[in-house]
């Protein structure tokens, strides 16, 4: 680490021995923009250049509404579940030992591996009235595959890992002396996880549900098979977005992904400020 | 602690006492709990996808894997990636040198915008091309008197899996390529070597299992990326239907052996991406915890 000594002036970079600064950057930068920023900023441009009044019509059609509705919605509940089952599947990995316990943890990230095609169709495959868990479920009268339900099932399977990954190197870390302090001074079990070491849990918990919430939102390729897709109750989104595109409604998808995106990004803001008012708190 | 007739009543990784942990049966109950989800979640997909490919025998199996628009598919896939990934390894090893070796301003305002393509829908990234390159977009009239084909062919489909695929190495190296400092650059710098020695000889040896982690990612994904390339690819049979695309198509067929045929390849490639993944973080654990968590 270079530690250097204070600049007299405004300097864009600290002095240093190590050559190609100008080069990595200027490349990574030229790719960047190329790749990412000006094709997101024709997004913006687009939108923009549809002006104000045709924007509105769009962004408050009712359809649009609906899908948004679901999007968030079921991104959300996922995300919750996701928080409790992760965290759950975090301790477990962390604090119990049992035969086959690395394998549970390497199968953890099959979410991130596995194709959201294939996810998708084996999902609907499973909780279609006729699969191993639709037979079981539909006496019960639930109804996970063509429903809103079948979108949070898929959801969940995507979100998992963000939730575990988060929280799982957090808690290997929290020291036994914090719990051993807690017991000795008379905290039972229960006070010390919830006093203790949930408090001390909660930023990664936090930072887990935005990454599944957010990347809940956005996904398609594992809902559609399994939502039924029927327009105002288990239509996304994102499918929204390709249904405009096949009418070549350009404006219209337009307008949904620029709601999505500011949408999107006014959440992780929100949350990021949690986190930030969580880390001064418990940190 | 040197009595090993007391360390062998001990639980093998460390020493807890019953004030702080649960009591055997929550312990039991919430193991059982925790794989019953995980098994539900988890297993049971992976299970239906082999089994689901494997409902005609063997024969059938092998017989949809060689349809002449599956392999298409399966050649287009691996040639998407074969671009793809090298592309953003190249940017993650030239983004990683300039923001782990360097102190700038906006350095952190940069590396927030490399995992900008996390947080955008896949759909949207497909979406973003098509209003470039479409026949209604910015440069459509341009590339459409230029006889350039982007959209609805391989360089769109290769866009678009770029953009998605775009962090993945770019976010392994940086947190490593911090954690190991100029150090060693330093070093071989004041020893003569040039820029590039300092980089070939001592940088990427040091940062090769993150490099490697990082395109074992990458590769996943971009092989495995529906959303983006599906609105972007136009969904033409032998030209440019990628593997899940193709899984779509049979699926919405009610093929269902050649679609969960082509879903077993997929699967497979997921089980490969683990079983490294795992392995690499067995061996090379300590050199890659800079990344782990992330």
């Amino acid at each position: 680490m270079t530690t250097a000594p204070a600049q007299a002036g405004w300097r864009f970079r600290q002095p240093s021995v190590i050559p190609g600064f100008g080069l990595t950057l200027g490349f990574s930068l030229a790719y960047l923009t190329l790749i990412i920023l000006i094709p997101l900023s024709g997004l913006i441009w687009r939108s923009a250049a549809l002006g104000w009044a045709d924007f509105w019509a769009l962004a408050t059609d009712p359809r649009t509404v609906r899908a948004l509705q679901i999007s968030f919605g079921t991104a959300f509940i996922a995300a919750a579940v996701n928080v409790l089952f992760g965290t759950l599947v975090a301790w477990v990995l962390v604090r119990y030992r049992f035969p086959g316990r690395r394998v549970v943890d390497a199968m953890v990230d099959l979410p991130f591996a596995l194709p959201t095609a294939v996810a998708g169709i084996a999902l609907t495959t499973l909780y279609a009235p006729t699969g191993w868990l639709g037979k079981l479920l539909m006496p019960l009268g639930i109804k996970v595959a063509y429903t809103p339900l079948g979108i949070v099932v898929a959801l969940v399977f995507i979100g998992l890992p963000f939730v575990v990954r988060t929280v799982q190197p957090i808690m290997e870390e929290i020291d036994k002396e914090v719990e051993e302090a807690a017991a000795t001074l008379g905290a039972s079990r229960f006070q010390i996880i919830t006093r203790v070491l949930l408090p001390g849990l909660a930023p990664a918990i936090i930072t887990g549900f935005s990454l599944a919430f957010a990347r809940g939102v956005g996904e398609y390729g594992s809902v559609i098979f399994i939502a039924g897709n029927l327009p105002y109750k288990s239509e996304i989104a994102p499918l929204l977005i390709v249904i405009r595109l096949e009418e070549y409604n350009y404006p219209a998808a337009t307008a949904i992904a620029a709601i999505m995106l500011a949408l999107s990004f006014a959440m992780l803001l929100v949350i990021n400020l949690v986190q930030t008012w969580s880390r001064k708190r418990y940190g | 602690m040197a009595d090993p007739e007391i360390k062998s009543y001990e639980p093998l990784h460390e020493s807890r006492s019953a004030a702080v942990t649960e009591s055997g049966p929550v312990r039991v109950t919430l193991t059982i709990v925790t794989l019953v989800f995980l098994g539900v979640f988890l297993l049971l997909p992976l299970i239906i996808v082999f089994k689901e490919a494997f409902a005609k025998g063997v024969g059938a199996y092998f017989e949809s894997l060689s349809d002449a628009d599956t392999r298409s598919a399966i050649r287009l896939t691996l040639l998407v990636a074969a671009i793809s990934v090298p592309l953003n390894l190249v940017f993650g090893l030239s983004a990683a040198w300039a923001i782990a070796k360097f102190e700038f301003k906006g350095k952190a305002f940069l590396t927030t915008l490399i995992d900008l393509p996390f947080s955008v829908s896949p759909v949207i990234s497909g979406l973003v091309y098509v209003l470039l390159f479409g026949a209604q977009g910015l440069l459509g009239a341009w590339l459409k008197a230029h006889g350039i084909q982007i959209l609805f062919a391989v360089p769109g489909i290769v866009l678009a899996t770029v953009f998605v695929t775009f962090p993945f190495v770019a976010r392994e190296l940086i947190p490593l390529m911090q954690e190991q400092g100029n150090g060693d650059e330093e070093a071989a710098l004041s020893l003569g070597a040039s820029g590039w020695q300092a980089f070939w000889y001592v940088t990427l040896p040091n940062v090769k299992w993150g490099l490697l982690y990082g395109m074992l990612l990458c590769n996943a994904r971009a092989m495995g990326e529906f959303g983006a390339v599906s609105v972007v690819s136009g969904h033409i049979r032998g030209l440019t239907n990628t593997m899940p695309l193709h899984v779509e198509i049979l699926y919405n067929e009610y093929n269902a052996v050649g679609a969960f045929a082509v879903a077993s390849l997929l699967a497979g490639l997921a089980l490969v991406t683990l079983v490294l993944k795992t392995l690499l973080e067995m061996r090379y654990g300590a050199e890659l915890a800079a990344t782990r968590g992330h």
